[in-house]
């Protein structure tokens, strides 16, 4: 495990009450860029996270921050990592200020510009008390408070979750805003893939506890392949083909989506007996989406790993 | 700046294929000209909200295709005209639209004769010269070249 990742999963598995939330997870997140983590709810991806910052322990394997064992994390480890739960904690009874200033006696790197950036960009008034904050405000304080320390890892769990609209660009325009320095890593999971394609430029998908996915968003995006094939009569049953992910049947029209290795798979739907066959365009949320519906038929997911450091 | 970009997501055309459209498209319709300047990448990335790196691939795209040029210190900006893709790479890059215009003509019923007259229609109205609101005299010298 080095220093190079800004974190890295190493078999790690956890299990509760006897069922399986993460499944031997390898995954190596490099230093720098926007990292973005996607699956269902009940994937597995909070559990991941709080294995990552040590606030679970693994029934097996282990785990990295910043190149330290996530179960042993020093302090001085833990001041340069930022992290924002899904419930956006703040103290109820304090204010704006009143937080940034109680939160900033735990860090003796603690930059108040970027405070009252953050809550200037959410729109904040700096005497309103956190309990009075909607759920964007409360999200633009808590992010607030995770930058102001400057970390070197911000870790965000769902952070677009509940937010209207305008929160939710503010919020990107705030990862968008730490992508300045080139030596900032964020790693975030979300449902919004919108958000996703804006800011990630690498993505990991956790489908039922297990890594479907982990690469940069354009790999992705050149290997996962939509085909359109029309055919005289009723498509034909579709045999074992490496790589499918989805299949839709019209009446004389068949629509496979699937995981491209070179012209594998092209040459393999090519040799159905199709009158025609095109290769049609898929939008990131599709090909996403690919991966984490029900998939029915005999695309059953084999030969659809996509990983790729 | 007067060139603004649209970015949509939830397009099978990714972003930064979105990006070099819209330029090359400014090009071809006569909204941007020869000298004129695009944001920085940082500034297009916070500006439309999308990843730094992904403006920067684009841009990469279009300064290797010579549509655009970076001056160090100074920015971005359209370059001179020049003939960049081989007759093979320009017809494979219009086929989609083409094949996108096609079907949609055949889809609504429209006759072969009445398409291609659209067509001519069409290509008349891009020939005339391009209007831009800020079209006063500019004491630059990529004006001419384009009279």
């Amino acid at each position: 495990m080095s220093e190079s990742f800004a974190l890295q999963a190493v078999g790690l598995t956890r299990y509760f009450n006897g069922r399986c939330a993460v499944q031997d997870l390898h995954l190596s997140v490099p230093r720098g860029g926007v990292f973005g983590f996607l699956g269902r709810n009940g994937s597995g991806k909070t559990t991941t996270i709080r294995l990552l910052l040590g606030l679970l322990r693994p029934d097996r394997g282990s785990s990295t921050l910043l190149g330290c064992d996530s179960q042993r994390l020093t302090p001085e480890v833990r001041a340069r990592v930022g992290y924002v739960t899904e419930e956006h904690c703040v103290v109820p009874s304090l204010s704006v200020t009143e937080n940034g200033a109680f939160q900033s006696r735990f860090y003796p790197r603690w930059n108040a510009r970027v405070f009252d950036s953050v809550v200037g960009h959410f729109g904040l008034k700096a005497k309103a008390r956190a309990r009075d904050l909607s759920r964007g405000e409360r999200a633009g304080l808590a992010l607030a408070m995770a930058l102001a320390p400057e970390p070197e890892l911000l870790i965000l769990d769902d952070p677009a979750l509940g937010l209207d609209p305008v929160a939710r660009r503010a919020l990107v325009e705030s990862m968008i805003y730490i992508t300045r320095r080139s030596d900032r890593t964020i790693f975030f999971s979300s449902h919004d893939l919108a958000d996703v394609e804006r800011v990630a430029d690498s993505i990991a998908i956790l489908d039922h506890s297990v890594l479907r996915v982990c690469c940069p968003v354009d790999v992705f995006q050149s290997r996962v392949r939509r085909y359109r094939l029309r055919f005289k009569g009723r498509p034909p049953a579709l045999p074992e083909i490496r790589g499918v992910l989805q299949v839709r049947r019209g009446e004389q029209e068949m629509q496979v989506t699937g995981v491209a290795e070179g012209e594998e798979l092209g040459r393999a739907l090519g040799a159905l007996g199709a009158e025609s066959m095109e290769q049609v365009p898929i939008s990131l949320g599709d090909s996403v989406l690919s991966f984490l519906s029900e998939r029915g038929e005999k695309a059953m997911g084999w030969g659809t790993e996509l990983e790729e450091a | 700046m007067n060139f603004l970009f649209q970015i949509s997501t939830g397009s099978p055309v990714p972003i930064y294929r979105q990006i070099t459209d819209q330029v090359r498209l400014g090009i071809a319709s006569g909204r941007l000209r020869e000298g004129d300047s695009l944001p920085s990448v940082r500034s297009l990335a916070e500006e439309v909200a999308v990843n730094p790196n992904t403006v920067a691939k684009a841009y990469a795209e279009l300064v290797r295709d010579s549509v655009i040029e970076s001056r160090p210190g100074k920015g971005v900006f359209i370059a001179e005209k020049r003939r960049i893709y081989t007759p093979e790479e320009q017809a494979r890059r219009l086929e989609p639209a083409l094949q996108a215009l096609l079907s949609e003509a055949m889809s609504l019923g429209y006759e072969a004769s009445e398409v291609l007259a659209l067509v001519k229609q069409g290509l008349a109205a891009w020939k005339k010269p391009a209007t831009r609101p800020d079209s006063a005299p500019k004491p630059s010298t990529h004006r001419e070249r384009h009279e």
